[in-house]
């Protein structure tokens, strides 16, 4: 049995230890936002935030999850995650969707550590992210669009 | 419109239906699909209009036909409808179409499905009228209600008002009357002069959900009590199971059966953990001697050596032989293109749930009229107790049309192996799906050109050595003498007036599936063609953007403007070269979309880092210019990832060299280039844009390499051509 804190929500999964994270949170919790597009730390579909850091759920045993805080997609609400999904709606960023929620918390965490990101900030943070549409130069834009709603 | 006494508007707890007859009343929402996955109307029914439903609530929502994977349908599909409708975008909504090829036929296939770049194109009268025939009933029904004459109603923004009489009504208040009135026969259609929504940018319908987690995939469906199921396939092409132990399998925790199907051996447990760790620890023995075993490296050798010899002509025109023969110079190149996967982010997966001989499906189905009866035959129940959820997909790029409905077939087996009534999720791991086939073909171009004295062009000959697509399915009896032309598409058709000139294919077998591509044939015709032409105008001593229109027909006006709007727009002045950066340009059409390209590249430790892209794209009437914009900037990204990283490698024996995203790299952000798109305003009707942007990067970008270096790359991806 792992307890940990999901999205404010104590939670208690009975599951095998070397289970990840991702498929706890899919198969066990129904928080489907977090997606799958590799399983080897590749992609960063399933990126969730752990402790306040990012984190691919997808090699995250869920015996390294025991007594955290995770947040997922539906669990994001500060200003941070608010500016980025205006941003993203506003740039009509996302095509397929699938690598979006891993995208919005990436972004989410980035802004969250550096407010007015450069692009070489923004290399460095979201280059873990595969987006298979190519979506990047929305991205990009959404991000610095984000920024600054923050800062006005 | 004929037949429209069969037709008729229903009244129903969902207010303003235009629909055939439907067996049963309108319900909201996600039981939409259900409710209209009954069987076609009989034979001679015409239902082209069965797409608008308008609610008490005044939304307005469209069953859109074809589904949606980031191309943007349901936000077009959507667009025509409301233009036509005059309704205000914040009502409109849009849901998936069930499976039912009468009512939801793609116009160009005469069978439900999406490809070929065609949702826009075969959609855009049809969802117009459709649009045009529920605002008529509208008017019809506040003319009624008002007593007032229908041609002293206006309609703006999803409000009916009749001036004199100072009255108005939203549409949500004369659904009910509406659906009483008749269906008008040929309703009347804006001219283009007059259209408000098409042509803007309105807010695509599914950016919201995808931005917040909301949207719900194939993989988001959970059933009660579901299993999950992987499946062990053969590590080779026409390999079969000869032997396997389930037993340490079904020592894992949470394994539930291990079961064999046609594809290979199902592993079903509680969780999808337990299915995977179960699979791992199977003991399969394969038998091999009717496998592809070849390497890459001889199948390319073999391809190589076919297009030496004799083959089929595509396309001829003059006396190339004799003009080669007379040629001052002679050029000749070999291309080789490698085997690719699709690798869409979200893998192929699907749900059934199986209910006393009824079976539900909820699948990314791109082509759910040949998938229907996959599952049907499959599972030995009726076609119209087959019902099928056509789910929002992450990325197709043509993956998930399939002509063999492989996927549904193992659903289907994975269902029929349980044998009892349940529901089963169905998995690819990102291994699965690049071991799994459906490449995009290999490919060899054999190239010769000849220039006279005076550096023009006179003759021109590319032989293919390829799969076929079509051959094999129930695409083939669209080949005609043998010929399928998505094996080379593009190195037909060509806008150059070439006089001289000759294409023809030499048709390559192998147990490797092979499938469309995003852009298909364009995706290796696109670079051959493309840059073999820059190397004759180099060595003719002309520049690539005056050599090209100069060697552009009469009649291909279309070509000649993006050509001379991107070379305006990136400032092209003739200079291959300007400091470190190199620069290349490209012109091709595909599926009637004409798109060109510069890209500006410079030589990163020994490969190129493209900077920028400047991209002119002319597809007709530009329904949503922010949806052309992203799919010419996503076409461009995901051709630079084919064209900079990517292959499928057979190694010796036919084990598949690539497993995942490690080594079959993708394009990261870091290395987008800043893409900017211009549309040329045009009227003609509109075509599409999800493959076009793809086929002209690669050649951009090699043309500027070779500006740039000097080096010609005539093997792809350039991580392994620029070694050669
Ligand atoms: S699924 Fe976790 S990084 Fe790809
Ligand atoms: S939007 Fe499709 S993978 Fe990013």
């Amino acid at each position: 049995m792992y307890n940990l804190t999901v999205n404010n929500r104590e939670v208690s999964v009975d599951v095998p230890g070397d289970t990840p994270l991702l498929w706890v949170l899919r198969d066990e919790l129904r928080l489907t936002g977090t997606k799958f597009g590799c399983g080897v730390a590749q992609c960063g579909a399933c990126t969730v935030m752990m402790d306040g850091m990012t984190r691919r759920s997808c090699v995250t045993p869920i015996e390294m999850a025991d007594g955290a805080f995770v947040e997922t997609i539906e669990g994001l609400d500060t200003p941070e995650s608010q500016a980025v999904q205006a941003a993203w709606v506003a740039n009509d960023v996302p095509q397929c969707g699938w690598c979006q929620s891993g995208q919005v918390v990436s972004a989410t965490a980035l802004l969250t550590e550096i407010p007015q990101p450069t692009d070489d900030d923004i290399d460095n943070a979201m280059a873990g992210n595969i987006c298979r549409c190519a979506t990047y130069q929305r991205i990009r834009k959404a991000i610095h669009d984000a920024a600054s709603t923050l800062e006005g | 419109m004929t037949e429209h006494t069969r037709r008729q508007f229903l009244s129903a707890s969902a207010g303003l239906v235009v629909a055939v007859t439907l067996p049963l009343p309108g319900r909201a929402q996600s039981g939409a699909a259900a409710i209209l996955g009954q069987d076609a109307p009989t034979q001679g029914d015409f239902a082209p209009n069965a797409f608008i439903r308008v609610a008490p609530d005044d939304t307005v929502t469209v069953l859109i036909k074809h589904i949606e994977f980031g191309q943007g349908p349901y936000t077009g599909l959507s667009t025509l409808v409301a233009e036509e409708m005059d309704a205000d975008w914040s009502q409109m909504r849009a849901e998936a179409a069930p499976a039912n090829a009468e009512l939801y036929a793609n116009l160009f296939f005469g069978m439900q499905g999406t490809g070929g770049s065609t949702a826009m194109a075969n959609s855009y009268m049809q969802m117009r009228k459709a649009g045009a025939a529920a605002r008529a009933m509208l008017v019809a029904a506040a003319a009624e209600e008002w007593g007032v004459p229908a041609g002293e109603i206006e309609v703006a923004q999803g409000v009916v008002r009749h001036g004199a009489s100072d009255r108005s009504a939203r549409f949500g208040e004369l659904a009910e009357r509406a659906a009483g009135m008749t269906v008008p026969e040929d309703p009347p259609l804006k001219d283009p002069g007059q259209f408000k929504l098409i042509g803007t940018e309105v807010q695509k319908l599914d950016t919201k959900p995808k931005s917040t987690g909301q949207a719900t995939f194939t993989l988001d469906v959970y059933r009660e009590g579901m299993e999950t199921v992987v499946v062990r396939h053969p590590p080779f092409f026409g390999g079969r199971v000869a032997n396997f132990d389930p037993a340490p399998a079904m020592a894992v925790p949470g394994v539930v059966a291990v079961r064999e199907i046609p594809s290979g051996i199902a592993v079903y447990a509680t969780s999808t953990a337990a299915a995977l760790k179960g699979r791992e620890a199977l003991d399969v023995e394969w038998d091999d001697t009717e496998a592809e075993t070849r390497s890459s490296e001889e199948m390319l050798q073999a391809f190589s050596e076919a297009a030496a010899a004799e083959t089929l002509v595509a396309e001829e025109a003059g006396d190339v032989d004799g003009a080669l023969e007379g040629a001052e110079q002679v050029i000749e190149t070999e291309f080789r293109f490698p085997y690719l996967a699709h690798a869409p982010l979200e893998t192929l997966d699907a749900v059934i749930e199986m209910r006393d001989g009824v079976a539900e499906l909820w699948m990314g189905s791109q082509f759910p009229s040949l998938d229907k009866p996959t599952l049907a035959q499959t599972l030995g129940v009726d076609p119209s107790n087959v019902i099928i959820n056509v789910m929002f997909a992450g990325g197709s790029f043509g993956r998930r049309a399939q002509p063999d409905a492989h996927l549904a077939a193992e659903i289907a087996a994975i269902a029929k192996a349980a044998g009892r009534n349940g529901s089963w999720k169905l998995l690819w791991t990102r291994e699965d799906d690049l071991h799994g086939g459906y490449y995009r073909p290999m490919t060899v171009h054999r190239m010769r050109g000849g220039i006279d004295a005076e550096g023009n062009i006179v003759g021109w000959t590319d032989v293919l050595a390829n799969q076929s697509i079509m051959a094999g399915g129930p695409m083939e009896a669209m080949m005609d003498k043998g010929l399928d032309p998505t094996a080379y598409e593009g190195a037909t058709k060509m806008p150059y007036d070439l006089v001289n000139f000759r294409t023809s294919w030499a048709r390559m077998e192998s147990p490797v599936p092979v499938l469309w591509w995003r852009s298909v044939g364009h995706t290796h015709t696109g670079y051959a063609t493309e840059v073999f032409l820059d190397m004759l105008l180099e060595a003719a001593g002309k520049d690539p953007v005056q050599g090209r229109l100069d060697l552009l027909r009469a009649d291909a006006g279309r070509d000649r403007a993006v050509l001379e709007r991107v070379a305006a727009m990136a400032g092209w002045d003739g200079q291959r070269v300007k400091g470190d950066r190199g620069y290349g340009i490209a012109l091709h059409e595909s599926f009637n979309t004409y798109v060109a390209q510069i890209a500006e590249v410079s030589n990163d430790n020994g490969m190129p880092r493209v900077h920028r892209v400047w991209c002119a794209v002319d597809c007709g009437v530009a329904v949503n210019p922010g949806v052309i914009r992203a799919q010419m900037e996503g076409g461009i990204g995901y051709g630079l990832t084919a064209l900079l990283y990517s292959q499928i490698t057979l190694l010796p024996g036919g084990r598949i060299a690539e497993n995942n995203f490690d080594d079959y790299r993708m394009l990261r952000i870091n290395e987008m280039p800043a893409v900017e798109v211009e549309i040329l305003d045009t009227d003609h009707d509109p075509s599409g844009v999800g493959e076009p942007g793809t086929p002209p990067i690669g050649p951009a970008v090699g043309n500027a390499w070779r500006a740039l270096t000097g080096q010609t790359v005539t093997r792809l991806p350039f991580t392994v051509g620029v070694q050669s």
